[in-house]
This record gives C-alpha cells, sequence and structure tokens, in this order.
C-alpha cells in the first residue's frame, strides 16, 4: 500500500531557477529511497517572449540523464499550457502521485498583489500531501 | 556652419535633450521586441508628439528610428529572433557567436559599428543634404511627378519575395488615398459626409501597425518560450577591433546610399554587406559559427541606412521605410510641407535634427554598451500586458485625431487588413507609402497638366523626369528577365523564410 511513508510516484514542480532545483533534488531523494516513481513537471503559459523559469531543451536533457543514470523510473513533462499550477496538478492526479514537492520563495506585498504564486495553488489544491522545500542558503 | 551650430544649439537644449533620451531609451525598448518596431511606436506616439514642440517631436522620433536599429541587434545576437527586419542577417553570425560563448563580443561589435556608422552617416546627411536641397528646388512638377512615381515603384518591387503582393499593398495604400473630396469630386465617400476629409494617415498607420500586429499576436499567443542566452559587459579585445573596423566602414559604404534610395531601407545593404565580409575574410572558415566580420558589417550598414533614409526625406519629402513615412507624417502634421523647401523654409527643424542625430547616436553607445543585459530583460514582460497597453495607446490616437468614434471604427477596420495582411504575407511599406504619396502624385500631375494647359507631352519634357523614366523601364525589364528566367518557384522551404521576413515590420 503506497502512503506519505512509502509512495510510489512522486511528482516535483520544476521551475529553471533555485527553488525549481531544491525541489527535484527533494524529490529525487525521496523518490531513490522508496523506489518510486520520480514525474518532474516544467511548464510555461507561454505568454513571454522569454520565460526564465522554463528549462532549456538542453537543461531538461542533462536533468534526464542524470536521474536515469542514478536508476530512477523518471518521466518529465516540459509543456507549454495555460495555467502552470493546474499542469503539476493535472499531473499529480493523472499519475496518482502519493506526494507532490514545490519549491517556495519569498514574496513581496507587491508582488503577491500583482501575481498568483504557483506554488500557494499547487499546496491548496493537490489531491495528496505537499512538501514545500526551500534552497540551502549558502 | 553656423547653420549647424544653431543646429546643436537646438538640439543640446535641455528639453530637447530629454526628448532625445526618452526617444533612445523607447527606442531601444521596441527595438529589442520583436514585432514592435520603430514605425508601430511613432504611429502610436504622434497624437502625443503634436502637443509637443515641432523640434522637440521630431527629434525624439528620431532618436527612437536609431535606437530601433540598435535594440534589433541585442534580440539578433541574443535570441536568434531578429528584432527589426534590418537586423535578420546578424542573426546569422551574431547568434552563433553568443552560442559559442561571444556574446559580450558581438554586442559590442554591434554597438561600436553602429555608432561609427551612425556618426560617418550623419555626417555626410551634414554635406549631402544641403547641396541635394538646392539641386532639388530646381525641379519641376513633371520631374517630381516622375521622381515620386519611381518611388512608389521600387517600394513595390525590389523589396520582398512577390512583386504582385507588393503591388496589392501598393495599389491598396493608393486606394485608401482616394477617398475624400479634395478634388471637388466626391471620391469613395459612400456618400458618408465623414469620409469627406479623407482619411486620416495617423489611423490608418496606428491601425496597420498596431491593431493589425496585436490580432496577429492574439492569434498566435502561447508560443514555446525562445532560449535566451545569457550575457555580461559587452567587451572587444584588440583582436576583435583589428578584425571589426574594416566591416564597419564598407557597411557603411553599402547603407548609405541604399537609406537614400526607395528600395526598403536596410536589408539589401545588410545582405550585401554580409556577402561582401564572406568574401574578404581572412577567416572564411568561421562563417556560419560565428565570425565578427558578419556582425559587424550588416550592423554598420544597417544604422548607415537609417541615416541615408533622411536624405530623400529631408531634400523631397520622399519616404523610403515605413518609419520615415510616420515621420513624414508627423512633420505634415505640425502643418510644415514637407519637400524641396524644407531646408530653406524650416532651417532651425532641419539644422536641429541632423543635429540630434549625432546626440542620439552617442546616446546610444552610452545606454546600450553597458546595458546590454537589462535591455534582454524587456523580453520577459508578458504578452498580453504589452498589447493590451498597444491596444489602448492605438485606441486612445485613433479618437484624439479629430475625436470621432468613426475613427476607431476605421481603426478596427484596417485593423483586420493590417491582420489579414501579415496573414498572407503582404508587405505593409508599399500601403503606407501609397497612402502617403498618392495624393502628392496626384497634386504633382494636376499641377504639371495645369502650367502645360493639358499637354500631357510636358511629362516628359523636363531631362529629369527622362532619366527618371528610363531608371523605372531598365528596372522593369529587369524584373521581367528575372521573372523569365526563372519560372519555377523556389523550393518550399526557401520561399517559407521569404515569407516569414516579409511578417516582420519594418
Amino acid at each position: 500500500m503506497s502512503s506519505l511513508m512509502q509512495p510510489t510516484c512522486v511528482v516535483a514542480a520544476y521551475s529553471a531557477d533555485d527553488y525549481g532545483r531544491a525541489a527535484v533534488e527533494q524529490g529525487e531523494t525521496i523518490a531513490r529511497e522508496a523506489g518510486a516513481r520520480l514525474v518532474v513537471v516544467n511548464a510555461t503559459r507561454g505568454d513571454k517572449l522569454v520565460d526564465e523559469r522554463y528549462a532549456h531543451e538542453d537543461e531538461i536533457a542533462a536533468l534526464r540523464e542524470r536521474l536515469v543514470a542514478e536508476g530512477l523510473e523518471v518521466e518529465i513533462r516540459h509543456d507549454v499550457v495555460p495555467d502552470v499550477a493546474e499542469a503539476v496538478l493535472d499531473a499529480a492526479r493523472t499519475c496518482a502521485a502519493d506526494l507532490v514537492v514545490v519549491g517556495v520563495r519569498h514574496r513581496t506585498p507587491v508582488g503577491k498583489l500583482l501575481l498568483g504564486s504557483v506554488a500557494q495553488r499547487v499546496i491548496l489544491d493537490a489531491p495528496c500531501p505537499v512538501l514545500a522545500v526551500k534552497p540551502v542558503k549558502p | 556652419m553656423d547653420l549647424l551650430l544653431d543646429g546643436f544649439q537646438t538640439a543640446l537644449a535641455p528639453e530637447n535633450l530629454l526628448f532625445a533620451v526618452i526617444g533612445v531609451l523607447l527606442g531601444t525598448a521596441v527595438g529589442v521586441l520583436p514585432g514592435i518596431g520603430p514605425a508601430m511606436t511613432l504611429a502610436l506616439l504622434l497624437p502625443v508628439a503634436l502637443t509637443m514642440g515641432a523640434d522637440s517631436a521630431i527629434i525624439m522620433f528620431a532618436g527612437i528610428y536609431y535606437g530601433g536599429m540598435y535594440g534589433g541587434s541585442t534580440t539578433s545576437i541574443l535570441l536568434n529572433t531578429p528584432g527589426e527586419s534590418s537586423s535578420v542577417v546578424t542573426a546569422i553570425e551574431g547568434n552563433k557567436m553568443a552560442k559559442s560563448g561571444r556574446a559580450a563580443q558581438a554586442l559590442a561589435t554591434a554597438a561600436i559599428g553602429s555608432f561609427v556608422a551612425g556618426t560617418i552617416g550623419t555626417v555626410l546627411l551634414w554635406v549631402l543634404v544641403p547641396t541635394v536641397a538646392d539641386v532639388v528646388v530646381e525641379l519641376g512638377a513633371p520631374s517630381y511627378f516622375a521622381i515620386l512615381l519611381l518611388a512608389l515603384f521600387m517600394v513595390s518591387t525590389v523589396l520582398g519575395a512577390s512583386k504582385l503582393r507588393g503591388f496589392i499593398a501598393l495599389f491598396l495604400g493608393l486606394t485608401i488615398g482616394l477617398i475624400g473630396t479634395t478634388t471637388g469630386q466626391p471620391r469613395l465617400t459612400f456618400g458618408e459626409p465623414l469620409l469627406a476629409d479623407g482619411i486620416d494617415i495617423v489611423v490608418v498607420a496606428v491601425a496597420i501597425f498596431a491593431i493589425g500586429e496585436a490580432l496577429w499576436v492574439a492569434a498566435h499567443l502561447r508560443r514555446k518560450p525562445l532560449e535566451v542566452i545569457p550575457v555580461g559587459q559587452p567587451w572587444m579585445s584588440k583582436e576583435d577591433w583589428r578584425r571589426s573596423w574594416k566591416p564597419w566602414l564598407r557597411g557603411t559604404a553599402y547603407g548609405f546610399p541604399f537609406g537614400a534610395l526607395p528600395a526598403g531601407g536596410a536589408e539589401v545593404p545588410t545582405f550585401l554587406s554580409y556577402a561582401t565580409e564572406k568574401k574578404l575574410s581572412k577567416h572564411p572558415e568561421e562563417f556560419g559559427k560565428g565570425a565578427i566580420e558578419g556582425v559587424a558589417g550588416p550592423e554598420a550598414a544597417n544604422n548607415a541606412s537609417a541615416a541615408g533614409t533622411f536624405v530623400p526625406l529631408l531634400t523631397l519629402g520622399l519616404p523610403t521605410t515605413a518609419t520615415a513615412a510616420i515621420i513624414l507624417v508627423a512633420i505634415q502634421s505640425f502643418g510644415i510641407q514637407p519637400g524641396p523647401l524644407l531646408l530653406e523654409n524650416e532651417p532651425d527643424l532641419v539644422w536641429g535634427l541632423l543635429a540630434s542625430l549625432v546626440v542620439a547616436n552617442l546616446l546610444l553607445l552610452v545606454v546600450n554598451l553597458p546595458m546590454a543585459p537589462l535591455w534582454a530583460k524587456v523580453l520577459q514582460v508578458p504578452r498580453p500586458y504589452l498589447y493590451a497597453g498597444i491596444l489602448f495607446f492605438a485606441t486612445l490616437g485613433a479618437y484624439s485625431v479629430n475625436f470621432q468614434a468613426f475613427d476607431v471604427a476605421l481603426l478596427l477596420v484596417f485593423g483586420v487588413l493590417g491582420l489579414a495582411m501579415r496573414r498572407f504575407g503582404v508587405p505593409v511599406l508599399p500601403l503606407v507609402v501609397g497612402v502617403i504619396l498618392g495624393p502628392k502624385l496626384e497634386e504633382q500631375l494636376t499641377q504639371a497638366l495645369a502650367l502645360s494647359q493639358g499637354d500631357v507631352s510636358t511629362l516628359w519634357g523636363e531631362p529629369v523626369a527622362v532619366v527618371v523614366y528610363v531608371v523605372m523601364a531598365v528596372l522593369l525589364a529587369a524584373v521581367l528577365v528575372a521573372g523569365l528566367r526563372r519560372p519555377t518557384p523556389a523550393d518550399p522551404e526557401h520561399s517559407g523564410r521569404d515569407e516569414e521576413k516579409e511578417l516582420v515590420e519594418r
């Protein structure tokens, strides 16, 4: 029986920065120890010409290579979607994930006013427990 | 010389200096963004500009024009997507350089080359504009008519892959220019009193450039983000300088004359410059893998051609690029008559503009060299916000022309036309130039025939006119021969690329 302590599928929300990398590394550790499947989601709304949080193709290829080399069963979703949080939630639902890992960041009051938070929506709407991680402070 | 010093006095007045700074910042920003170019920006700013002094407005517009040329190269190099049609060639070598870790050198040679070419071009303007103006003042209506005809012909045929599409755009423009009652009897007004004064060119320009582009982008809103290459401070080594300075000068030599011809500005000379550098280079093996000469030459050529554009614009009132066309509209909107008498009637304005071009160039070097990484951040603005702003300004601008809701309706109609033109790869420049020059063409024809009391032979009664017609005949023959020689269409991959190129706003 799968549970939070013995997950069979872990979803990691990846953005191409320290927060996303922290989430993937945490998901990687858990998946490796439990022998679970790891689903990495990196999505963008595609409404900007350049989206820094959307990983480059070669970055994704390198990540896949690294994870496969560790002997993990990996699925990477690298898509243009209407809603990034929905893409993560959708991945969690379709593979019946036991755990979702997201990176969380500090946000300024103005930032909160202007922009929604992907992490917050994932935490509130996910069908399973969510693990919030932070990058290690240097 | 005194006039030039007076010009500098105008250009360096604090108020005008401020507008020059605003102009170059805005110009660089829109140059960086693909799809939004200086022509659209000027069209959107026209109503605002009319509230400023004529000097300030024209100086700001010149800053935007030059700035667009600088900004386009940044996008070409870092994204492999040309920000402007004039920097299509820059992308070939520039992006390769960036991918191999030489983005900083590519940006530096582009910025410094643009500065060198822009400065040389502007100095050439100081010499050429008064000289040419003296000559063209002598031209009679028949010659002027012939030159206008040649300009319309060249804009439609020389540019772009398809002559047919060029002429479709031209005749659409001429038709729009016919609307109104300038000749005494109503033409194409459909009994609508609001059309009696004709359609304001501002409405047409804003619709074609801004609304058309916004609808086009809305139709393709979600696209995979492009991969931007991170870059630090632009700099060049001694070796890079050594390899760059000759291409800069050669690029300038190509760009300036082509800018002055009504052949659509910077595309032809940038291609020529690239081909020349490839041939002359001591490192031909580097071409295709990121040769610095392939960035230096075309970038110099496109800025020099921007300078060259001002020769026909200031002496004949003849726009050769879309941006120049809007500057012409701006000059007219201030109640100033462009044409051979412009320099005589408005020496302050013309010399102020010519002096400000040097100022703008210097400012651009200062804002571009150290701030290139910052400009790349402009690319992260979400498109919905950007185009919402553009639509807002477009509507405001169209309404404020006459304060009539009817103009906003016209704006939407022409906006849909703009979208259709982008969809079917019809170039925008011939339309805009047709709308502006069509009525002028008619005016010169009427004048010539009135002087000759209806004798048509007056049209080829002046030597200049005859020469122009001969040039036109030769061009026409060349077009026909080229058309007969290659009856089979180019391979599909190639023609697809050409169409893509035509979609880029000029």
